[in-house]
């Protein structure tokens, strides 16, 4: 199947989950300070093994990075436009 | 109003904190030179921000602000609209385990001004949703007292521009939005240097957040400890409770028993 993921197309097993959507974003196991976002709805941690995937899924999944008020200057990567629907 | 111990301690949301200056985790050149300035700013909260996973990405911030022993305060800077910034929060939930977040709704990229309208969409929401919300605000007292109403755990107005440096533009509205509020006001954005902050906390100001003066000076450790100081200085000086200001002279030394010189 292919889903987008992180605004890029991976092909998955037919039976993937969204834990392995994670793992092939680049999550590490602990998945400290990481969220993922099945078709922009937040899918709690606990869920990730049981959800599957249907092809054309879109797939987002955040990690921390430095923030300040706002950054700046490119130093960090640039303002998303939020997470799509 | 005297300053006893206990005045030292002040209160966010549900918890008790020690220090009154809240740092930015972003723009340092290396996680070495964040951990230095983190930590020579005695802060005890810092802002972190939610993006796309970067797998080659050395090292984590978080590893950090762990080490120090620091509060992790999500925000949802870059989001837009009422719409993306409650996805953004619930995001941060998830990833960091807490309710709390700091909301930011910008309205335009070249000020970075807030809009005002969908930032008390998204306050509100936020809040019945359970959440600790501290909004990013504008330095507008009707605006602060409207995110109050809807339940924010404080007001966070700007002094001036994101990363501007230009300091306090309106005290006389900091300092309304301060007298008013029930909340804990924490001035956000503008702070350049050492008296800026001083400043903040001598209108009213519960808290300081300063992330590009500390990241964007030559010396980010030095100047962390500068506003260290000065938030400090600036509170006991607001406790204090300051002299009236005069536009003429008011002797401190008496008249009576001067001697004839002449």
């Amino acid at each position: 199947m292919r889903i987008e993921l992180n605004g890029g197309v991976v092909e998955l097993a037919d039976a993937a989950t969204l834990a392995d959507a994670a793992r092939a974003a680049g999550a590490p196991q602990s998945a400290r300070g990481v969220a993922v976002a099945l078709d922009g709805e937040v899918v709690p941690r606990s869920e990730w093994d049981s959800t599957p995937l249907r092809d054309g899924a879109t797939v987002e999944v955040l990690a921390a990075i430095q923030g300040g008020a706002v950054d700046l200057n490119g130093v960090v990567s640039a303002p998303s436009r939020g997470i799509r629907s | 109003m005297t300053l006893g111990r206990s005045d030292a301690q002040w209160t966010l949301g549900d918890r008790e904190w020690s220090s009154r200056l809240i740092a930015g985790t972003g723009g340092f050149r290396s996680l070495e030179q964040m951990e230095e300035a983190l930590a020579a700013a005695g802060t005890e909260i810092v802002t972190v921000a939610l993006r796309r996973i970067d797998p080659s990405a050395g090292g984590s911030v978080l590893d950090v602000i762990d080490r120090l022993g620091l509060f992790v305060l999500p925000n949802t800077a870059g989001c837009y609209t009422a719409r993306d910034a409650v996805r953004t929060a619930k995001l941060a939930r998830e990833a960091f385990q807490t309710d709390w977040i700091k909301l930011e709704v910008i309205g335009d990229d070249r000020t970075l001004f807030p809009d005002a309208v969908e930032l008390a969409t998204a306050a509100e929401q936020l809040v019945a949703d359970g959440f600790t919300v501290l909004p990013y605000t504008n330095d507008d007292p009707i605006l602060a007292r409207r995110l109050e109403a809807v339940g924010c755990a404080a007001v966070m107005p700007l002094g001036s521009p994101i990363g501007s440096g230009a300091g306090i533009r309106n005290p006389y509205n900091i300092a309304i939005i301060a007298e008013r509020a029930a909340v804990p006001v924490i001035l956000d954005a503008g702070i350049g240097t050492a008296s800026d902050a001083a400043l903040a906390m001598e209108l009213g100001c519960s808290a300081v957040l300063a992330a590009s003066a500390i990241f964007g000076a030559a010396e980010p450790t030095t100047m962390a400890r500068a506003l260290r100081a000065a938030v400090e200085s600036g509170h006991l000086a607001r406790a204090a409770g300051r002299i009236p200001q005069r536009t003429y002279a008011e002797p401190s030394t008496a008249y009576e028993g001067i001697p004839d010189l002449s």
